[in-house]
């Protein structure tokens, strides 16, 4: 259930509540390769990674860790013809941006995992905006906490994950 | 990594087994870089403490869910398929810190086709540090014929 937000939003904010943005797909099929750099930083040695065998018999072949789905969407650093950096969640650094709120930290972060996510899939994420807070003041400084979604799913629609996000904008005490 | 950790082996209350981990430059980067984060503070000591204030460059969040699903896995084993998870960050993670994973099982409840839904909390700590808070659902089987992850739709509520 979406907190209730504030009244006095810009009405550009107020109209992507409950909205889709920002759907996408990711820019190259899911490999293998950032999943093993992954388990070795993790010094992760689960042998439903490492053993053909064992993936087999338990997920019916390779799979990826739950914990990268968002791995998946991050942008390059660099591609041909970009001129500014892109950012992942675009809808986090929209906010931002519309309210005026140049510095932002993530405080909490839930995820919720379905279908497993395999090497060659084809993901598709889609950003919801749920709440943006009336004007709070924190150690921090002063602004607003936002609440957010992004759902993703594969090339079959079958949903793979859901992620909630709860930032909080704000400009410095 | 634990043989597959079967219902019985689970009880609410119990502990998990501690995990300690020593924090290098090189956990903090790889880390970063296996999850495609390029942000300067996990990779740039100047700007890390220059523009952000900070101690040193920091781990990224992406990663230290990656840590979080390690430990639960080192638990249940290969079966084990984790369902839900969430977390708070409350400090930074800095290379010369040791990691310290530490984990709780609060609720047991039944699952579907002879699997179990096993809920645990774990804090992270560093010295006196206080990290992170996480909790987390993962699914385990109740005999060696039952897979979590042969549950689909209706049947994976996690």
């Amino acid at each position: 259930m979406a907190a209730e937000s504030a009244a006095d939003l810009p009405e550009e904010v107020r109209s992507w509540i409950e909205k889709e943005r920002y759907t996408e797909k990711t820019t190259f099929p899911i490999e293998m390769g950032y999943v093993l750099t992954t388990l070795s930083a993790t010094q992760n040695g689960n042998p439903l990674y490492w053993d053909e065998k064992v993936a087999q018999e338990v997920t019916g072949g390779p799979i990826t860790l739950p914990t990268m789905v968002s791995v998946w969407f991050r942008p390059h650093d660099w591609s041909p013809g970009r001129t500014e950096p892109a950012v992942p969640l675009q809808l986090h650094f929209d906010l931002k941006a519309k309210l005026a709120l140049p510095e932002a930290v993530m405080s909490d972060n839930t995820i919720i995992f379905g279908e497993p996510i395999r090497p060659g899939d084809i993901l598709t994420t889609t950003q919801i905006l749920y709440s943006v807070s009336p004007l709070k003041t924190t150690k921090l400084g002063t602004g607003r906490f936002w609440d957010f979604g992004v759902r993703t799913v594969n090339q079959r629609g079958e949903l793979c994950a859901e992620e909630r996000y709860t930032g909080f904008g704000y400009n410095r005490s | 990594m634990a043989a597959n950790l079967m219902l019985s082996d689970v009880k609410e209350g119990m502990d998990l087994p501690i995990l300690e981990k020593a924090v290098k430059p090189v956990t903090v980067v790889l880390g970063a870089v296996a999850s495609r984060d390029w942000r300067p503070q996990h990779h740039d000591y100047k700007f890390a403490t220059g523009n952000n204030g900070l101690d040193d460059i920091i781990m990224n969040t992406p990663n230290l869910a990656a840590w979080f699903e390690r430990y639960l896995t080192d638990w249940t084993g290969p079966k084990g398929r984790l369902g839900r998870i969430k977390f708070r960050m409350k400090d930074s993670i800095y290379p010369g810190d040791t990691m310290h994973f530490a984990g709780k099982v609060t609720k047991v409840t039944p699952g579907a086709k002879g699997t179990a839904w096993v809920d645990v909390s774990i804090e992270l700590t560093a010295g006196a540090k206080q990290c992170v808070g996480c909790v987390a659902r993962i699914a385990v089987p109740e005999s060696p014929e039952a897979n979590p992850w042969k549950l689909k739709g209706d049947d994976w509520k996690p």
